[in-house]
């Protein structure tokens, strides 16, 4: 072989292969990983080379997050191989993968509330003099970082009295302290201002030209074609392909993630706007997330509220049904006013709702469908008479609601625990179809569920609004919430900043609104300062 | 409109200033005082030297166990176990004292450092026992240390047939049980020792952070690089060697091992924490202010002793004071507001 090494072709094939070797940071073959009931990744590979960033892209759940806490060394692969810098990797943990340069910025933070900024920034690599902590040393490595990222954040206060925004720049700057070589960031800029945001893209144009490897998770659009070198677009556990950047259009890589022409997806709901159901007067709660709101919903028709996460929009419609404290504002209901919310009562007027984190807050898991399907509805004398449980009718009424939505397997006396992501959003769903709800409210109802249970969720709001429901939808993915909208709202920081119909119902409109007054904040900011 | 932010608001009133200063220093220093100056005026003999002294040796035993006790709450645990370990160690030091001292009999201090080792010993077992189970079976702590509270009892009881086991060393019992160093009984120093000790392990190492972060969010502490097994186990041993310590010193006072010592000693370190706003959920807690707390408690039953209030109606009280303790710390909590 080696004798032949003058040859001119062999030494231009060998080239390559050796640039290739030496600009391949990360390399995962054939990477799997199952979860009780679920299999999250399915022989996936993926390769990061030295000063790229590759966007993971995909829907919720198709295992894009699994796939980072992999390489971030959160849990282990079930098979496959992880090759680091050219050396094979086993056993990685959390520890082991930040000390060879591997920083996760997590969208789930790793934050721990009751520490503070710096304290945080420092857990699990602490500055330490002869044992004892250097805090001094920490105070001042914490500030020039922050200080390096341009960062309105005082490394003092406690996380848990930081706004989400304030938390994602924590977040951030955690993975900044150590020598980066392989950068994680899970949709960084969910909770930024587009000024932060520009900040951060700067920063990792300078991490790119210091050679190294960026892996960016996102579903923004215009993000991905500012900074994407390559894209990597997952669907259920399964890599559907690794694309230039430059070579795909918008259009196409939706395509490739829903594994759907796009259209499709979205069904089209007539609009015959009717009375006045819900309407909410000048609402504010206790805890300030919600600031001076009014809106409307009438029956037939979608209301979509649109806004990041984290501008009020989830608790304004969680205060409607009492799960929040009102501060001030009026609720009323057909007309009628309500004045303390509740949810029981709430439900007997007609209005249900849909929490967004069905684990925490929807299903009782160990118990099974028909339970969770008739909780909210056990008043009514065809589940109960006389607080005596009418087990048969409750069973047919159950088995009715779940065959209509296409429950899957259709066995009622199921664990709920023992149904996928979007079979769980089926039973939550059917929760409200147990009784006669005319207002249905919707708190990000698609995330974690696979497109097929998506497409049925959407369907069954079609269905609703068709036969006179008002439904309000509050989402945080944009495709979602503009295309099955016919009134769509936009919330900002706590406050309603647009109502838009028809044609004004588009991307470019709705993100204006989204980061809209952020040139105003500095200002603010200086202001109080 | 643009001024009138969050940060501008200066807090202006009495209330508002008083609940700034609660916010700072906690509110068991303060309670401690308004009580202390309260006993002193109304109740006869509290300021009396050998009263002080009394409340001052009994809270020791409560202070060292209590600031194991506040450990395990911190990592977001429950160590129902302490009060029996105070009992297994009494009676596996004593009767490791008493069984050498015919053939060691002329080296007490080779006798009294083979019964420490065998208290210390046995708190150490426990506490493991409790971390495994919690931090590898993941078993509720609820329910391990439940079960390893009557583990030891029931050994405990085993060993001494409920007899009480005498004949320790006189060095063991009259030098440091119920000897004095400057006036003080022994005791206090070891208190204090311990409670220096867990401050500054809380404030300037790694582990008293970890503990923190682990209790705080386990999962972040895991992905930042936290060993976090380690030292959830870690949380439960120094808890169990505390109670072990307690147990040591309450054997040197009272002179004779004994399984069934207090067993009201567990739900009063629990009650001291509690007081001191260390919270059930994990994440919080400050050693000093649950020595306070301790202190507290001691000093209140000591009150209703020299008032001479029915036990039976002292159990009561001490239960509201629980009881009134976690709902001001909850009313607290809701007081802060996001930025």
């Amino acid at each position: 072989m080696y004798v032949n090494e003058a040859k001119g072709d062999d030494a231009s094939r060998a080239a390559p292969a050796a640039r290739d070797d030496a600009t391949l940071l990360l390399q995962l073959t054939n990477i799997s990983k199952r979860f009780p009931g679920v299999v999250a990744l399915d022989g996936v590979d993926f390769d990061l080379r030295r000063g790229e960033v590759h966007v993971l892209f995909g829907e919720n759940g198709a295992g894009k997050s699994t796939l980072i806490n992999i390489i971030a060394g959160t849990y282990p692969p079930d098979t496959g191989s992880f090759k680091f810098e050219g050396k094979d990797i086993t056993q990685l943990t959390p520890h082991a993968a930040r000390v060879i340069g591997i920083s996760p910025v997590f969208q789930e933070f790793s934050l721990v509330p009751m520490l503070t900024v710096e304290q945080n920034l420092f857990l699990g690599r602490e500055l330490t003099t002869g044992g004892l902590l250097n805090r001094p040393a920490m105070h001042a490595k914490a500030k020039a970082i922050i200080q390096e990222l341009g960062f309105d954040l005082d490394p003092d206060r406690k996380v848990q009295e930081l706004s989400r925004a304030h938390q994602q720049m924590a977040e951030i700057a955690k993975a900044f302290l150590t020598d980066v070589r392989l950068l994680i960031l899970d949709e960084p800029t969910a909770s930024l201002t587009e000024t932060e945001a520009a900040r951060l893209f700067e920063l990792v144009a300078k991490l790119k030209n210091a050679g190294v490897g960026i892996i960016y998770v996102s579903h923004r659009m215009r993000e991905i074609k500012q900074i994407a070198d390559r894209i990597t677009v997952l669907r259920d556990g399964h890599k559907v392909a690794t694309v230039n950047a430059g070579d795909v259009t918008e259009t196409e890589l939706v395509e490739l993630m829903t594994g759907r022409k796009i259209g499709v997806l979205f069904p089209e709901i007539e609009c015959r706007p009717g009375a006045t159901l819900l309407s909410v007067e000048h609402l504010t709660l206790s805890n300030g997330s919600v600031k001076d709101m009014s809106f409307y919903a009438r029956a037939g028709e979608i209301t979509g509220i649109a806004g990041l996460v984290g501008c009020g929009k989830s608790e304004a419609i969680r205060a409607i049904f009492g799960l929040e404290a009102i501060a001030e504002g009026t609720i009323q209901v057909d007309g009628e006013l309500v004045t303390r919310p509740r949810p029981a009562s709430m439900l007997r007027r007609g209005v249900c709702y849909f929490p967004s984190d069905r684990v925490a807050e929807g299903l009782a898991l160990a118990r099974p469908v028909r339970e969770n399907a008739s909780m909210a509805a056990l008043d009514l004398p065809a589940f109960a008479r006389r607080s005596v449980l009418q087990r048969r009718s409750e069973r047919r009424a159950v088995q009715k609601i779940v065959d209509r939505l296409n429950l899957r397997p259709p066995h009622i006396e199921r664990a709920v625990a023992n149904f996928s992501g979007g079979n769980r959003q089926k039973v939550l769903l059917a929760r409200g179809l147990t009784r006669d709800i005319s207002v249905f409210l919707f708190d990000e109802p698609t995330v974690g569920i696979d497109v097929g249970a998506k497409v049925e969720v959407y369907e069954l709001m079609k269905e609703l609004a068709e036969a006179g429901a008002a439904i309000v939808l509050v989402s945080s993915e944009l495709p979602e919430v503009m295309s099955l909208s016919h009134r769509l709202y936009v919330m900002h920081r706590s406050h309603l900043v647009a109502e838009l119909t028809g044609d004004d119902i588009n991307e470019p409109e709705v993100l204006s609104h989204f980061f809209r007054e952020h040139a105003a904040t500095p200002a603010a900011a200086l202001m109080q300062g | 409109m643009a001024g009138d932010s969050a940060g501008a608001a200066v807090p202006t009133t009495i209330l508002d200033r008083w609940y700034r200063l609660y916010g700072v220093i906690g509110f068991m220093p303060m309670l401690l005082l308004v009580f202390i100056i309260l006993l002193a005026l109304f109740v006869p003999h509290f300021l009396a030297l050998q009263n002080i002294f009394n409340v001052l040796r009994s809270s020791s035993y409560l202070v060292i166990m209590a600031a194991g006790q506040m450990l395990v709450l911190i990592v977001g645990g429950f160590d129902l176990s302490v009060g029996a370990v105070v009992a297994l160690t009494s009676v596996t030091s004593s009767l490791v004292m008493v069984g050498l001292k015919s053939s060691l009999g002329d080296y007490p201090g080779i006798i009294i450092f083979f019964g420490v080792a065998a208290g210390l010993g046995s708190g150490l077992a426990v506490g493991l026992v409790n971390g495994l189970c919690v931090a590898y079976l993941r078993v509720a702590p609820f329910m391990v240390t439940l079960g390893t509270m009557s583990i030891a009892t029931g050994i405990a009881q085993l060993l001494t047939s409920g007899i009480p086991v005498y004949g320790m060393p006189v060095s063991f019992v009259d030098g440091f049980g119920r000897g004095l160093w400057l006036r003080l009984p022994t005791a206090v120093y070891l208190a204090v020792g311990i409670v220096v000790l867990v401050w500054i392990m809380q404030n300037f190492t790694r582990m008293g952070r970890y503990i923190y972060a682990i209790g705080g969010n386990y999962q972040a502490a895991t992905v930042s690089g936290v060993p976090t097994r380690l030292y959830l186990i870690g949380a439960y041993v120094i808890c169990s060697l505390l109670a072990s310590v307690s147990g040591l010193a309450l054997t040197a006072q009272i002179g004779s091992g004994q399984a069934v010592i207090s067993s009201q000693l567990t739900l009063e370190s629990i009650a001291a924490a509690v007081i001191a706003g260390v919270s059930l959920k994990g994440g919080v807690g400050r050693v000093e202010l649950v020595a306070l707390a301790a202190v507290f408690l001691l000093i209140l039953t000591n009150a209703m002793d020299l008032l001479k209030i029915d036990p039976r109606i002292q159990t009561i009280f001490l239960g509201i004071i629980v009881v009134l303790a976690v709902a001001l710390d909850e009313i607290a909590k809701r007081k802060t507001r996001l930025v």
